[in-house]
């Protein structure tokens, strides 16, 4: 097979990605990836502080992610290039970053992506109730079947993410409308399950422990910047397609939590691996409960599928900067894709969906994505300050800076607490294990990177330099 | 400022830093599991009288339990299996030192080679 490996940055006449998404794309790459959060995973933050402590964080999260979409989208707009926040980090702060933002992507979107596959191999067991079925036939079909779709074009890829994704969620509005929410006491019984006593049963600690899981809530949504070398148009695609997005999962993550906290006691809301399934289990609906079903499934595989696009593109970005060795910046000659990227992952995703637990395997996609968040509120920052407004033509200015880089900032320090309480040791073992990588990089990988090279966008220098 | 011409990388060299960056990986997400360390703490407080009333479940939350197939025997391990949250200050302040630390590390290397950046690609021009 003949392949093609392109130098860092320059494209030129060398086969690249393809441009051919348009903002529905962006916004099917960023909800699809989101999406199953609704399916499994936020009940969890009710596990830790109650089904009013999810609320609270759903909200709360929800701001911590609107921060980041008004970010990102400016950002992005500016800086258009495959690896979304690894290109930013690497023209606004710096290789060391770049490597290790790039990093952050992959283990968040890589950690996310065997939480899916566990997800959906489990519900299919669940479903199917027979004794001595396991799930890692499953497992191993979906990562698999996903990676040979990734590998085979972009656009058939998110094509279909947008016509799962699109299903799933109109599953999520025909359940809340089903149940006629304007009504308590026929279908939905809020006011009997959530009481005053048992609202928030581990007080105000709890709504901080519930940080954790709340984040599942939205996580991934800053995914769409990895299309940034394939839409057709950046500057408008992107910052619409995100937005959008961050409108729609707001939406479907109240609609669920009314839904799901109006039908069943929060004690099983937070141990459950299927709350909108059982939800639709609960309404005593077969056709409901069976389209929940279905949608389950299908959140979980759209996510999957944008999960192993975009860390393709950020280990991708990797090697085409000569972070990594180059061989991983090999596009297919045929299907345009970052094919070597794609195979090398299937098999360290494979491998974590036999040894971890879906909560352990959030909590790693979590952590990531929390480190990375905390860099984006820095990196905004230095963004306006070496490039202030109309040095450079921005495609979208997001309103109101600094504050939405302060509560991002705020949000995550609580985060960070929040994962204390429950997962510390898991914490400060990855963040030692980033810093002996940096060292790794710093001290030895950084002699094989071209330096000005790594600058391309015709930016005059920056203030300060 | 001369520009910088990095070293080619042997094939070998290559194979080499793929398998260290792949054993980093393994070693950072799976040891905390091999070594129990992943995962809260939560424990069952258990009760001797297992009703609903005891496990503080009204009729409503006690019949939509028996729907889900549960009684209060196999109910009482679910809801009483509670987290006991308790801040452990050394590991705290171990955690935040090491978060602190990496960002600074982070921010203050990536700067010096920023800089290098930066004065080759407008000092060329």
């Amino acid at each position: 097979m003949t392949t093609t490996v392109l130098e860092p940055a320059i494209h030129g006449d060398r086969v690249s990605l393809l441009r051919v998404l348009g903002p529905a794309h962006v916004w099917a790459l960023g909800v699809g990836i989101v999406l199953v959060g609704e399916f499994t995973g936020w009940n969890f933050s009710a596990d830790k502080g109650g089904a009013l402590a999810a609320l609270i964080v759903c909200w709360i999260v929800g701001l911590l992610y609107t921060s980041v979409a008004m970010i990102d989208s400016e950002v992005t707009s500016t800086v258009a290039a495959a690896g979304g926040q690894y290109a930013q980090a690497k023209h606004i702060v710096g290789p060391l970053m770049a490597f290790n933002v790039a990093l952050f992507l992959v283990f968040a979107y890589t950690m996310l992506e065997v939480s899916d596959a566990i997800l959906l191999g489990d519900t299919i067991v669940a479903k199917a109730g027979v004794e001595g079925l396991t799930h890692n036939s499953f497992i191993a079909a979906t990562i698999v079947v996903l990676a040979w779709l990734n590998y085979r074009g972009v656009l058939m890829t998110l094509n279909v993410n947008f016509v799962i994704t699109a299903i799933a969620y109109i599953s999520i509005v025909i359940l809340f409308f089903s149940v006629s929410p304007w009504t308590q006491g026929a279908v939905l019984k809020l006011n009997e399950l959530v009481t005053p006593g048992n609202a928030l049963p581990y007080g105000w600690i709890g709504v901080i422990a519930a940080f954790q899981f709340g984040i599942w809530y939205y996580l991934g949504i800053e995914g769409t910047t990895q299309a940034a070398e394939e839409v057709r148009s950046p500057a408008r695609s992107l910052p619409y397609g995100t937005m959008a997005g961050m409108i729609t999962l707001l939406i479907a993550a109240a609609m669920t939590w009314y839904v799901c906290a109006s039908l069943m006691p929060w004690e099983y809301l937070g141990i459950t691996y299927y709350p909108l399934w059982d939800a639709g289990k609960l309404t005593g609906s077969p056709l409901l409960e069976n389209l929940l079903f279905i949608a389950t499934l299908l959140a979980a595989l759209a996510s999957a599928n944008g999960c192993i696009n975009d860390a393709a593109r950020a280990w991708f970005s990797l090697g085409r900067d000569r972070y990594l060795p180059s061989w991983f910046s090999a596009v297919h000659p045929k299907y345009r894709t970052p094919y070597r990227s794609i195979l090398f992952l299937l098999p360290i995703a494979l491998a974590f969906a036999f040894i971890a637990d879906l909560n352990q395997a959030i909590t790693f996609s979590i952590l990531s994505g929390v480190l990375q968040y905390t860099f984006m509120s820095i990196n905004i920052m230095m963004f306006r300050k070496k490039w202030p407004l109309g040095t450079i033509r921005r495609g979208y200015t997001h309103p109101f800076h600094p504050l939405p880089a302060i509560v991002l900032f705020c949000l995550c320090v609580v985060t960070f607490f929040a994962i204390f309480l429950g997962f510390g040791s898991q914490l400060i073992a990855m963040t030692i294990f980033y810093f002996l990588i940096s060292l790794w990089f710093h001290f030895y990988r950084y002699k094989f990177v071209r330096r000005g090279d790594q600058f391309t966008m015709p930016w005059p220098k920056p203030q300060g330099y | 400022m001369s520009r910088y011409t990095p070293p080619e990388q042997s094939k070998a060299g290559q194979v080499f830093d793929i398998v260290v960056v792949v054993v980093a990986i393994f070693v950072a997400l799976w040891l905390p599991l091999k070594l129990g360390l992943a995962g809260a703490a939560k424990s069952i407080d258990a009760l001797d009288a297992k009703t609903w009333e005891a496990l503080g479940q009204n009729p409503t939350m006690a019949a939509i339990w028996e729907k889900l197939g549960y009684t209060p025997e196999t109910a009482h391990d679910v809801i009483q299996n509670r987290f006991h949250y308790v801040i452990d200050w050394p590991t705290l302040i171990i955690m935040a030192a090491v978060l602190i630390g990496y960002f600074v590390f982070l921010f203050r290397a990536s700067d010096r080679e920023y800089r290098d950046v930066i004065n080759e690609k407008f000092d060329d021009k």
